[in-house]
């Protein structure tokens, strides 16, 4: 359940915006995370709820952009989808392969409430 | 709160949400801001002031993952066995409890700071900083972080490590990489370890697993190793100095470029 730490450090982040921005409220707290993250959304969601009190963004929303799992190959050039445990080429077949998307863990955007 | 039905607002505080009102809506009340940041990015920043820490005294550090019990300790004890005569070693622990594995490490005469996490199910740079106001850089060349025995959450916590060495027991299942691709993914080398049980196991297929590990791009070395016959330590160790060797140099090129 490292999901907890991951959405503390998150609402830390959130809240120093917040800060600079001058905003009483957070109100929508957009994400991108891929398969290959190491992060469950699900499990993400239910931390949040635990971790937003008494923050800025207590009454927030989460969301969550899944990112599509692709790969890029270093022997034919193709880009292709790809699932997180088969990373080969779907052209070529190949395992050389490089990861394009998938790997996300990134805080996209924030909406936040002045005065 | 609740903004739904308004049941919110009362006489006492109606007027901070008319016009004029400090919590008075308006669309210019409203920013996106986008940021585009590593989620972890706290951790990083600290991850990074780590390995310039690492690279300041000259010291490869090296973190080990791998399922609780899949011999990280006895590894960690056989190749200070083989190495310490020519290179000093460090070594940071991390359990949730106990200074048992720190206490064997010390047993080979090695310097070994236990970092116990309580409940927490991996380490992170912040626990690694704090390991180091304890941990003798200047007398090391080598550190190993022993993480926490589990195959999901280390993955997602860099800690300032140059390498990831992922350790599979033949105990194990075969197919854990397919189950575990993450922490697999992030690998610089995999060890299969205990590999003197092999012939006493008929379900773990080495090949199985280096199948598994090619299905996720994997390119790096795959090694099957015994802490306990010594089968594939000298190709464990030989990449080990290679990687001392190669570190040695990054970390005395820039000094004489800026001769």
């Amino acid at each position: 359940m490292h999901e907890l730490s991951v959405c503390q450090s998150m609402l830390r982040q959130v809240e120093e915006i917040a800060q600079r921005e001058q905003a009483i409220l957070v109100e929508r707290i957009i994400i991108q995370i891929g398969p290959l993250s190491g992060v469950v959304p699900e499990l993400l969601q239910q931390a949040f709820t635990i971790a937003r009190c008494g923050t800025k963004a207590e009454s927030a929303e989460l969301v969550t952009e899944t990112q599509p799992v692709r790969v890029h190959c270093l022997q034919c050039g193709y880009d292709s989808d790809a699932q997180a445990n088969r990373l080969l080429c779907a052209k070529c077949g190949d395992y050389r392969t490089r990861l394009i998307s998938g790997d996300e863990l990134l805080l996209a955007s924030v909406e936040l409430t002045k005065n | 709160m609740c903004d739904t039905c308004g049941c919110n607002v009362t006489h006492g505080n109606r007027h901070l949400i008319e016009e004029g009102g400090k919590h008075a809506h308006t669309s210019d009340d409203h920013v996106a801001i986008e940021v585009l940041e590593n989620l972890l990015s706290e951790n990083d920043h600290q991850a990074a002031h780590n390995r310039e820490h690492f690279e300041r005294h000259g010291v490869l550090a090296i973190n080990l993952m791998s399922s609780p019990g899949s011999g990280k300790t006895r590894l960690l004890e056989r190749t200070i066995d083989h190495l310490s005569g020519r290179y000093k070693i460090g070594v940071i622990e991390g359990d949730l409890e106990t200074e048992n594995d720190a206490q064997r490490i010390r047993n080979k005469g090695v310097p070994a700071i236990q970092i116990t996490t309580g409940t927490a199910c991996h380490l992170d740079a912040h626990m690694i900083h704090q390991a180091l106001h304890q941990t003798p850089l200047d007398q090391l060349d080598l550190l190993f972080i022993e993480n926490v025995g589990n195959l999901v959450c280390p993955a997602s916590f860099d800690l300032g490590q140059h390498l990831n060495v992922t350790l599979l027991s033949v105990t194990e299942g075969d197919d854990k990489p397919a189950k575990y691709p993450v922490i697999f993914r992030a690998a610089d080398h995999v060890l299969i370890t205990k590999s003197d049980l092999l012939p006493l196991l008929d379900d773990f297929d080495p090949d199985n697993a280096g199948q598994a590990l090619q299905q996720l791009a994997y390119k790096n070395p795959i090694t099957l190793v015994s802490a306990k016959s010594d089968q594939g330590m000298d190709e464990w160790l030989s990449w080990l100095e290679a990687q001392l060797s190669q570190a040695k140099e990054n970390t005395t090129e820039p000094a004489t470029a800026s001769l």
